[in-house]
């Protein structure tokens, strides 16, 4: 299964638009809605994550790009929190990517974001919350 | 040659006192030999930052109009409940105490973000905690019920008082099973998939006195940021634990209690931790500076991390099921290193005690001896085991 993550934005217009009815009914998509923000006569914005076939996700994306909504495909980031790390060195054997290293003359702990591969392992190991996942 | 603390104690009001912390003695005896540097050195400064959960605080908290006796009623800092058996307003906070409605492991592993170590981090950042009190009313106290907004200033009295820190030494904790635990130790993966050390090995105030010749009863230390002093020998304190030809312990053995002013101290220090499955704690900052009396004190504070040796035990079914069963033995600079080759295994380790922090402790305690701003004290008393 096609498990994918997106931020929709649509516009006052579109608010009585029945999105989510339409992706389960009509393009066989599993939803998870992760985020929304609702208001009258307002922008809505709606962090949700479609799940299913390529081509029902595909098709899905096609109907709303159609009717006006605003597609963009979701990040979710660990963020590394410098200020809470005490550089106890408990994450170091749990990060798969050496994404958390640490220099062993400073005895130091560095985040390189680029190296992450979210596989969130390190969020329960670190006992002084310096990860966290954002979307 | 020997000297005297209260020798020592002149020289560090002049300003002349020479010192080096735990680290930086062991190449300078390395390069000088133990007899010249006992002439030179005068104080070692030691260091250790880590979570010790046998920690909390106690309070007195001024009394509100009427009067209210919080003694056999109940209370809560920031729905925290803390212990009120000390009369109308002396109030106990425990590290590991959590709210009521914490769900614990209900869901596991519980991720417990918050407790009582939580609010005295909260207390020494200058953040405002709700007391809420409850009581059943004498006619001296007829008060019996209290809710007010509290700041670390506003309680007459904020003490920090840990039953059982500053290990001298402990477990290396590994886990056998097939699934993955969660531990004071932190989390520990399945097969021997990491090894976690929780000591600042060289660094390590009681690894550094290892007789408790200089560490007793009365002992002016580095506490959470501000001063504070050992009190008693902590919970649990083993003298007679096994020791290496060096004399040091190969396996948990001293601890102190100690005891400080709260006010004093800040969340550089002491910070509210979580660790998941197990629960809420203390990482405290001890600072503690041992004077060079002779050249036995050189030699004990010159001890190297590869000489300072550890037990492997297994948390899954050893530690839970208290077998004592030890799988083998590893040193601090194997640990530190990053890996250990252990039953034929590379392991990757993990630290619970930040080496970083612990220099840094050593650091400002140095900094503090310099200046002329701490002075050394004399036992009081002896550790048991001294």
């Amino acid at each position: 299964m096609n498990k994918k993550k997106f931020i929709l934005t649509f516009p006052p217009t579109l608010i009585d638009e029945p999105i989510t009815y339409n992706l389960i009914k009509n393009y066989n998509c599993m939803i998870n809605i992760l985020k929304a923000t609702v208001r009258p006569k307002a922008e809505g914005r709606l962090v949700i994550e479609l799940n299913g076939s390529r081509e029902a996700v595909a098709s899905g994306l096609d109907y709303l790009k159609k009717i006006g909504i605003q597609i963009e495909p979701l990040a979710q980031e660990v963020h590394y929190i410098k200020e809470r790390c005490s550089h106890c060195t408990a994450c170091i054997p749990h990060c798969p990517t050496n994404a958390l290293s640490v220099d062993r003359e400073e005895m130091k702990v560095s985040f390189h974001g680029e190296r992450c591969i979210i596989c969130e392992a390190c969020l329960p190991v670190c006992a002084y919350k310096a990860m966290e996942i954002r979307f | 040659m020997s000297k005297t603390i209260a020798e020592i104690n002149e020289k560090i009001k002049k300003g002349k006192a020479v010192v080096v912390t735990a680290e930086e003695i062991i190449e300078l005896t390395k390069k000088k030999g133990a007899k010249k540097v006992a002439q030179e050195v005068d104080v070692v400064t030691t260091g250790t930052f880590s979570p010790m959960c046998s920690s909390g605080a106690y309070f007195n908290v001024k009394q509100p109009v009427p009067k209210m006796k919080m003694g056999g009623g109940k209370a809560y800092l920031n729905n925290v409940p803390v212990y009120v058996g000390f009369a109308a307003a002396d109030i106990l906070l425990g590290a590991t105490a959590m709210p009521d409605d914490d769900p614990r492991n209900a869901v596991y592993p519980g991720q417990f973000l918050y407790g009582g170590a939580h609010v005295i981090e909260e207390l020494v950042s200058g953040k405002p905690v709700t007391l809420t009190a409850t009581g059943y009313g004498t006619d001296c106290y007829p008060n019996k019920k209290r809710e007010t907004t509290l700041t670390l200033k506003d309680f007459n009295d904020a003490v920090l008082f840990n039953p059982r820190n500053g290990y001298q030494n402990y477990n290396v904790g590994i886990n056998i099973s097939d699934r993955v635990i969660y531990t004071y130790m932190g989390v520990l993966r399945p097969r021997m998939g990491n090894a976690n050390y929780c000591s600042a090995g060289q660094l390590s105030p009681l690894l550094n006195d290892p007789m408790y010749r200089t560490i007793g009863l009365g002992t002016r230390i580095f506490l959470g940021g501000g001063i504070g002093y050992v009190c008693w020998p902590g919970t649990q304190h083993t003298p007679t634990a096994h020791r290496g030809k060096n004399k040091v312990p190969k396996e948990g053995a001293g601890t102190l209690a100690v005891i400080g002013d709260l006010k004093q101290m800040s969340a550089q220090w002491l910070r509210g931790v979580s660790v998941t499955g197990y629960g809420p704690t203390l990482a405290v900052s001890i600072g503690i500076p041992i004077p060079i009396l002779d050249e036995e004190m050189v030699v004990f504070t010159s001890v190297e991390d590869k000489d300072i040796w550890a037990p492997v035990v297994d948390y899954s079914y050893d530690y839970p099921q208290g077998t004592g069963k030890r799988l083998g033995e590893v040193n601090y600079a194997e640990l530190k290193s990053g890996k250990i080759t252990f039953k034929g295994k590379n392991i990757p380790t993990g630290g619970m005690s930040s080496y970083l922090k612990a220099r840094e402790v050593a650091e400002t305690l140095k900094r503090w001896l310099l200046k002329g701003k701490f002075l050394l004290t004399e036992p009081v008393a002896p550790l048991p085991g001294a």
